[in-house]
C-alpha cells in the first residue's frame, strides 16, 4: 500500500513541475513572511512613538518629527530600500551584510511614519470632553491616556490600520530589488527559464494571506463593536 | 466662611474679554444658579473655577485652599492642584461619559485612580475596591439607574447618562458640584429627571453651582441667582427676588423672553 502510495508520489505529483513551482514559491513566501511580521512587530510601537514627536508641545521636535514623516512618506519605499542598503557601504565603508536586515530596516522606517499619522489622527479625533472629563475627575496626563484614550484610539485606528497593513503584505515583494529571496524574485527564475506561470501563480499566495487579515480585522472590529463613539 | 470665593476675576480669549471681573461668594449648603444669554460668560466662570481654563486675573478659593491668584505668584505644587480638583466636581453639558466602559465602571474609574495613591492600596486593596463599587451602586440607585449597572453609555438615553455622569462626579466627594447646563442637550422630556436629580441633591443640602437657562428650576432649587450679562455679573440676590422682582432693566428684559412663551 505504502510502495503503491510511493509510487504515486515519485512519478505523479511530487515531481511535478507544478509542486516544485509551489514549494520554491512558498520558501519565498517565508521570506515575505518574516519580513512582514517583523516588521509589525516593530512599526507599531515606533509609531506611537513617532505619533507622540508629531503632536509634541515642543515646536522644534515636532517639526523635526513632521519632516521626517514628510521625507518618509514623500519618496518610493524602494528608493529608501536602496538607500539603506547602499548608503552605509558607499558612504561610511561599512556595506550592510544582511539583505533582509536592510530590508528590516527600511520597511521600519517606512511603516512606522504611516502609522504614527494613523495613530495621530485616531488620537487627534477623539473629543475634547474626554481630556476634560478626565481632568476634573483628578487623573493624571498617562491614567487619562492609558485608561481612558487608547482604547476608543484602537476603536477608530483598526479600520485604517488594517488598510495599511494589507497593503504592508503586497510591498514586502519591494524587498526583491535589493535581492532579497522573496516570493516575485523565486517566481521570476523560473520564468528566466521561459516557464512564466509561476508569477501569476503568486498571487494566490498574495490572495489568501491578505484574505485571512481581511476576516481576521473583520473579527477584531466585531470584538470592538460593543459599544459606540 | 464662604466656601466658594470668587474675586475679581478676569479672563479673555484673544482680544475678547469673556469675563470682566467677577466677584461672588457662596456658603457651604447652598445652591447657586447662574443665567443669562448665551456667551454672557457664564461657562467661562465654570470652567475657570474647576481649573478647566486658567484665569487671567483675580483670585478663587474653594474651601480656603487657593485654586487661582494672579497676585501670589507661588506655583501650586501637584498635590495642591490635584486637591483642588478633587474638591470640585462638574457635570458637563454633553455628558463626556467614558464610551468603552460600563456604567459602573464610568463611576468608579477615578475612585479607584485616587485610591492607589493611598500608603494602604497594596495591603486593602479588595477591600478598597469592594468600598468604591459598594459606594458606586448607592450613588447609581440614588440616581434611580441601579439597572442599568452593566449598560453601556450608547444604550442610554440622554437623561440616564446625564444621570451616570453626575454620579460619576459625587463618586469623587466633591465640596462643590458645578453643572454646566445640564439639561440642554436633553430633549424637552428628559430634563426633568435630571432637575429632579439636582433637587434631591440639594435638599442633602450639597453645596451646588448651576449654570442653566431652566428658569422656574433656578428660582425653585437655588437659594440664590445671578444673572451674567457681557463678561460682568448685573445682578445678584436670593433666587425669588432676582427671578419674581429683578431691579436692574436689563435683568427685566432678559427674564421677560422667558415670560413670553
Amino acid at each position: 500500500m505504502t510502495e503503491i502510495l510511493l509510487n504515486a508520489a515519485q512519478g505523479g505529483f511530487m515531481n511535478s513541475e507544478f509542486m516544485e513551482v509551489t514549494l520554491s514559491l512558498l520558501t519565498g513566501l517565508w521570506e515575505n513572511t518574516k519580513l512582514f511580521a517583523a516588521t509589525l512587530l516593530f512599526a507599531l510601537p515606533l509609531g506611537l512613538v513617532i505619533t507622540l514627536g508629531s503632536m509634541s508641545k515642543f515646536l522644534p521636535l515636532r517639526w523635526l518629527t513632521r519632516t521626517f514623516v514628510w521625507i518618509i512618506r514623500g519618496t518610493p519605499l524602494m528608493l529608501q530600500l536602496f538607500v539603506v542598503f547602499y548608503v552605509p557601504g558607499l558612504v561610511f565603508n561599512v556595506p550592510m551584510q544582511d539583505r533582509m536586515m536592510a530590508a528590516l530596516i527600511a520597511f521600519v522606517i517606512n511603516y512606522s511614519a504611516y502609522f504614527s499619522e494613523i495613530y495621530r489622527g485616531g488620537i487627534e479625533s477623539i473629543p475634547v470632553g474626554q481630556y476634560e472629563a478626565c481632568q476634573v475627575l483628578g487623573m493624571s496626563k498617562s491614567q487619562t491616556f492609558f485608561k481612558v484614550i487608547l482604547m476608543q484610539v484602537v476603536k477608530r485606528v483598526v479600520p485604517p490600520m488594517s488598510n495599511e497593513i494589507i497593503t504592508l503584505v503586497k510591498d514586502t515583494s519591494l524587498a526583491r530589488v535589493i535581492a532579497v529571496s522573496e516570493i516575485l524574485m523565486a517566481a521570476e527564475r523560473f520564468s528566466r527559464k521561459g516557464v512564466i506561470w509561476p508569477l501569476f501563480y503568486t498571487a494566490v499566495y498574495f490572495l489568501v494571506f491578505c484574505g485571512g487579515l481581511t476576516l481576521l480585522f473583520g473579527y477584531i472590529e466585531k470584538k470592538l463593536d460593543y459599544y459606540k463613539g | 466662611m464662604a466656601i466658594l470665593e470668587v474675586k475679581n476675576l478676569k479672563k479673555s480669549f484673544g482680544s475678547v474679554d469673556v469675563l470682566k471681573g467677577i466677584d461672588f461668594e457662596l456658603e457651604e449648603g447652598k445652591v447657586l444658579s447662574i443665567i443669562g444669554a448665551s456667551g454672557s460668560g457664564k461657562t467661562t466662570l465654570l470652567r475657570c473655577i474647576t481649573s478647566l481654563n486658567d484665569a487671567d486675573t483675580g483670585k478663587i478659593t474653594v474651601n480656603g485652599n487657593v485654586v487661582f491668584d494672579s497676585e501670589n505668584e507661588h506655583k501650586l505644587s501637584k498635590e495642591e492642584i490635584n486637591r483642588n480638583r478633587l474638591a470640585v466636581g462638574l457635570v458637563f453639558q454633553s455628558f463626556n461619559l467614558f464610551p468603552q466602559y460600563t456604567v459602573l465602571r464610568n463611576v468608579t474609574l477615578a475612585p479607584e485612580l485616587q485610591a492607589k495613591k493611598r500608603d494602604d492600596w497594596k495591603k486593602n486593596k479588595k477591600q478598597i475596591i469592594e468600598q468604591i463599587n459598594a459606594n458606586a451602586k448607592e450613588l447609581l440607585a440614588k440616581v434611580g439607574l441601579s439597572e442599568k449597572l452593566d449598560a453601556y453609555p450608547c444604550e442610554l438615553s440622554g437623561g440616564q447618562q446625564q444621570r451616570v455622569s453626575i454620579a460619576r462626579a459625587l463618586a469623587m466627594n466633591p465640596e462643590i458640584l458645578f453643572f454646566d447646563e445640564p439639561t440642554s442637550a436633553l430633549d424637552p422630556e428628559l430634563t426633568g429627571e435630571i432637575l429632579k436629580v439636582i433637587r434631591d441633591l440639594a435638599a442633602e443640602k450639597m453645596t451646588m453651582v448651576i449654570v442653566t437657562h431652566e428658569m422656574a428650576f433656578a428660582r425653585d432649587v437655588s437659594d440664590y441667582v445671578i444673572y451674567m450679562d457681557g463678561g460682568v455679573i448685573v445682578e445678584q440676590g436670593k433666587s425669588e427676588d432676582v427671578i419674581n422682582n429683578p431691579q436692574q432693566e436689563r435683568t427685566k428684559h432678559f427674564l421677560s423672553r422667558f415670560q413670553e412663551n
